[in-house]
């Protein structure tokens, strides 16, 4: 019966322009207008307003606005939306993956479809709440109409709307099928929405609804897509960024049965094929000869070096990113200095499931069909409208699963691949990127250096703090546009960089590099990076004072009280103070990240012939706000100590004459279950806004273990990642720490 | 081209390929079971584990040429109703996180499972250690494998 009603969220292409580059996103997006039909529209339900259908048997459908890739958003977004209509979790479902951004977009990003920053539920907080409290006050009002009585007189319990002076119930199945929905639901205000003493579902541990499909293999990946009629694509991409092919030798792949057609691009090669081994096949045997650019002199080890030279070179002020208080001053009266320098190095993202996607390209070429896992539907809708000079509403975008996100699937970079072949060869292409492509085109944290230093007063107050982060920008590669915009301040590079410390003059400032390495974010984006060198430094700052390292962060807490219960909250868990086994240590690491108060504690030993550090046990305490799923935050965290180890000790992208060193797994190596230590969590709910959950641990891991090191070396560890080489190497130096 | 008969999930089929071509490309793409994944093609990360005569094995280092008169068996063929105790235990521990790798690591475990019905914890990390799970369920992995162990 119901047409879905016109949305009362009125599209804005500019804010959502500002938004999606917020994000560091290079790609026209033309025209947003009816990217597709109203998906709430496509279930046999009676449609209210875009966001849920329901059925006259009670069943209830949501809008999915966020990708799915193991984060479980999913769910805690239906969660969310289910608890303000007042619906009966048992009867709730949701739909497909949305790709209209006019109607789903988060407004964290300003309204594009993206699932990055572990913003889904931060961001669609009010915008899904208010969504579903009109969709409840509708079914209200069309059963106050229906029964002649005040609307004031009637409450809902789990999908019923009830009357209890003359006990009358109507199912909101019921009231589905009779109500007739006006082009605008009734507006609510964000006063009436639920408190949270009402909550009956939020803050439950829920189960997820995509975990059924991935014990039997049913969950769909971009990876299993089937098209009719489709070929086999992949692409070998120039070892160097940006280098385009010079020439191409067709003869090399001669022998390989099946190969439909070679397909040169601007920096690839593409081979289609009637089979995916005949297609990697003739990656293998494929013999091409690049030009030259400018990042073939590249190389990351002598330009880390330069980076810390650079840092320590004051007489560049850099860019300033906080500047509060008077730190010269502060550091001219200091009684005491401290003093470091720290590293971090390049880092793949290793998803498990390598970079695929499925194109169909019409006849006419100003059309074409997606099939792919990716967290911005928004990007890749815009970049193959721009690609094939068409309008939005001429893509057509079918989101899978993600087999692993953590900002790899943020860029459309696949994109233009998949199209060019699909065009060359008129059918659709399945184009599946080896992992060793993968790893040769990886899209890297930054590298960086950093220079730390801290002024302590006569009393042994900490008056000053400089940071100087030197680093290339992850947005000048991504969306250069974004970097003027931020007057040269990278939100991702530098995100992470202020500190939730109490100290009265600050100076924080950031020295661009420009080398041309190929950058985006990375689980725990700049925090991954500046609270390493943060963390093992305020740890430094404690050594100097004589402090113990928790008792100085409560300190330099004092008037916060979600990081005093966070940081005791851990260090009670920890046996922070007791006595250890033998070689054993803990560290400890604190900080706010993505809104989420986090801190860490890690025990680790080492073997000093060998050089390997192995953790043992980890614990974090968190306050993320309003814990919608209580079980997926501490899922979530247990990934993040997983994730954050692996970083720390093992993970590292070298690069040699422009580029990648490394080439599958055996040589970029992630954390394996051997590697895992005994995990507990302690989720601190609190009556705020929830906070993002997917990386909040994961940057206080580094710095933890670095910590940890100290405690059992009495060597500082200021480059991350500690592999064992590096480990092997401070314990022979025998200079100042 | 050559053509090879085998079993898969207890089926008789018949495929058509380059000698050399991956087991896991004759599954996934040939057969269209995609429950089993392609991670690595290099032996380095279990995501696309099944069984051949009954014990684990990396389908992407095996070869159709070598897959005559064996019998497969891939995460669809585990259980009949995906209700195999490993299975039950997974969706109890809420395991999966992007479930990529899962398919590969419950056939691992349903191995280890056939051969040593109450492993102990240090022979449960032996056994899935060439497993990788990036999203980092290692621990719940763990808690399922004991959870099947106690409830079978
Ligand atoms: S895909 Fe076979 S082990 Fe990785
Ligand atoms: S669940 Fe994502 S790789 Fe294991």
């Amino acid at each position: 019966m119901n047409a879905p009603a016109k949305s009362p969220l009125a599209p804005s292409r500019r804010g959502f322009l500002a938004g999606a580059a917020s994000l560091g996103f290079a790609f026209t997006l033309g025209d947003l207008g009816g990217v597709a039909t109203a998906q709430a529209a496509e279930t046999s339900g009676h449609a209210i307003g875009y966001w849920v259908t329901i059925n006259a048997d009670g069943g209830i459908q949501i809008a999915m606005p966020a990708a799915e890739m193991g984060q479980g958003s999913s769910t805690g977004l239906a969660m969310v939306f289910a608890e303000e209509l007042d619906a009966d979790w048992p009867k709730v479902s949701t739909l497909d993956i949305a790709t209209r951004a006019d109607i789903y977009g988060n407004p964290a990003f300003g309204g594009a479809l993206i699932t990055v920053g572990s913003k889904s539920i931060q961001g669609y907080w009010d915008k899904v709440r208010l969504q579903a409290a009109s969709v409840r006050r509708l079914l209200m009002q069309a059963a106050a109409a229906q029964w002649s009585v005040p609307l004031a007189e009637l409450t809902t319990e789990p999908s019923v709307v009830v009357h209890a002076a003359s006990v009358r119930r109507l199912t909101y199945g019921e009231i589905a099928a009779f109500a007739v929905v006006p082009a605008e639901l009734p507006a609510v205000q964000k006063s009436e929405l639920k408190p949270m003493s009402a909550y009956r579902i939020i803050g439950k541990p829920v189960a997820r609804r995509d975990i059924p499909l991935k014990v039997d293999g049913s969950a769909k990946f971009g990876m299993d897509v089937q098209v009719p009629g489709m070929a086999y694509g992949t692409i070998l991409r120039s070892p160097v960024e940006g280098a385009s092919p010079k020439k191409v030798d067709e003869a090399s792949v001669a022998a390989v049965p099946g190969i439909i057609k070679i397909v040169p691009m601007k920096d690839a090669v593409g081979i289609v094929a009637e089979t995916i081994e005949a297609a990697f096949a003739a990656r293998s045997a494929l013999q091409v000869e690049w030009g030259a650019v400018d990042f073939h002199g590249y190389a990351s080890e002598p330009a880390l070096v330069q980076f810390v030279e650079r840092a320590k070179k004051t007489s560049e002020a850099g860019l300033p990113y906080v500047k509060t208080g008077d730190s010269d001053t502060a550091f001219t009266k200091a009684a005491k200095i401290v003093t470091a320098e720290y590293t971090t190095d390049y880092l793949y993202h290793a998803q498990m499931e390598p970079i695929n996607i499925t194109a169909s390209v019409n006849a006419e070429g100003d059309g074409a069909e997606i099939w792919m896992g990716t967290q911005s539907q928004s990007a890749i809708i815009g970049a193959a409208a721009a690609i094939l000079k068409t309008k939005p509403e001429k893509i057509t975008l079918h989101p899978h699963f993600l087999g692993g996100g953590f900002g790899r699937r943020s860029a459309p970079d696949m994109v233009p691949y998949a199209l060019g072949m699909s065009k060359a060869v008129q059918r659709p292409v399945k184009v599946i990127w080896t992992r060793e492509q993968d790893v040769k085109a990886a899209k890297m944290r930054p590298m960086t250096a950093h220079r730390l230093e801290a002024a302590v007063d006569e009393q042994g107050n900490v008056t000053g703090w400089r940071h100087r982060i030197v680093a290339e920008s992850v947005v000048a590669y991504s969306a250069p546009e974004r970097l003027a915009q931020a007057k040269g301040l990278d939100p991702l590079t530098l995100e992470g960089a202020k500190i939730d410390y109490e100290i009265a003059n600050q100076t924080i400032s950031y020295l661009r590099e420009i080398r041309g390495a190929p950058l985006s974010a990375w689980r725990g984006i700049g925090a991954g990076h500046n609270k390493f060198a943060i963390e093992g430094f305020a740890d430094e700052v404690a050594t100097a004072l004589t402090v113990d390292p928790v008792a100085f962060r409560l300190q330099l807490c004092k008037s916060n009280p979600r990081a005093t219960k966070v940081i005791k909250t851990v260090a009670e868990m920890a046996g922070w103070g007791d006595a250890r086994p033998a070689e054993r240590a803990v560290g400890f690491a604190f900080g706010k990240v993505v809104d989420t108060w986090t801190a860490a504690v890690i025990e680790i030993s080492l073997d000093r012939e060998t050089g390997e550090i192995r953790a043992h046990r980890a614990w974090v305490a968190l306050d993320p706000g309003i814990a919608v799923n209580p079980d997926s935050i501490v899922a979530q965290t247990e990934g993040n100590v997983v994730f954050g180890l692996s970083q720390v000790l093992k993970e590292r992208v070298t690069i040699s004459d422009g580029s990648v060193d490394q080439t599958n797994l055996f040589d970029y190596r992630v954390a394996r279950m051997s590697d895992t230590p005994e995990i507990h969590v302690t989720v601190i709910p609190t009556n705020n806004p929830p906070s993002g959950m997917g990386e909040a641990a994961l940057p206080l891991i580094g710095p933890a273990v670095a910590n940890a090191m100290y405690v059992l070396t009495k060597k500082r560890f200021r480059n991350m990642p500690l592999i064992p080489q590096r480990v092997k190497a401070t314990l022979k130096d025998n200079g100042s720490v | 081209m050559m053509t090879v008969d085998f079993k898969i999930n207890g089926k008789s089929v018949s495929i058509s390929a380059e000698p050399d071509t991956p087991l896991l490309w004759v599954i996934r793409e040939h057969l269209k079971l995609t429950g089993t994944k392609y991670g690595c093609g290099a032996g380095m990360c279990g995501a696309c584990t099944v069984h051949i005569n009954g014990r684990s094995a990396r389908s992407c280092r095996a070869q159709l040429q070598d897959m005559a008169g064996k019998s497969v068996t891939t995460i669809e063929g585990l259980s009949a109703a995906s209700d195999h105790p490993l299975q039950k235990a997974w969706i109890a521990e809420q395991t999966p996180q992007c479930g990529y790798c899962q398919s590969g690591q419950i056939m691992q475990a349903a191995d280890l499972l056939q051969k040593n019905p109450h492993p102990t914890r240090d022979e449960i990390v032996r056994h899935m250690d060439g497993n990788i799970c990036r999203c980092g369920t290692y621990p719940r992995i763990v808690r399922a494998i004991e959870r099947a162990v106690k409830e079978g």
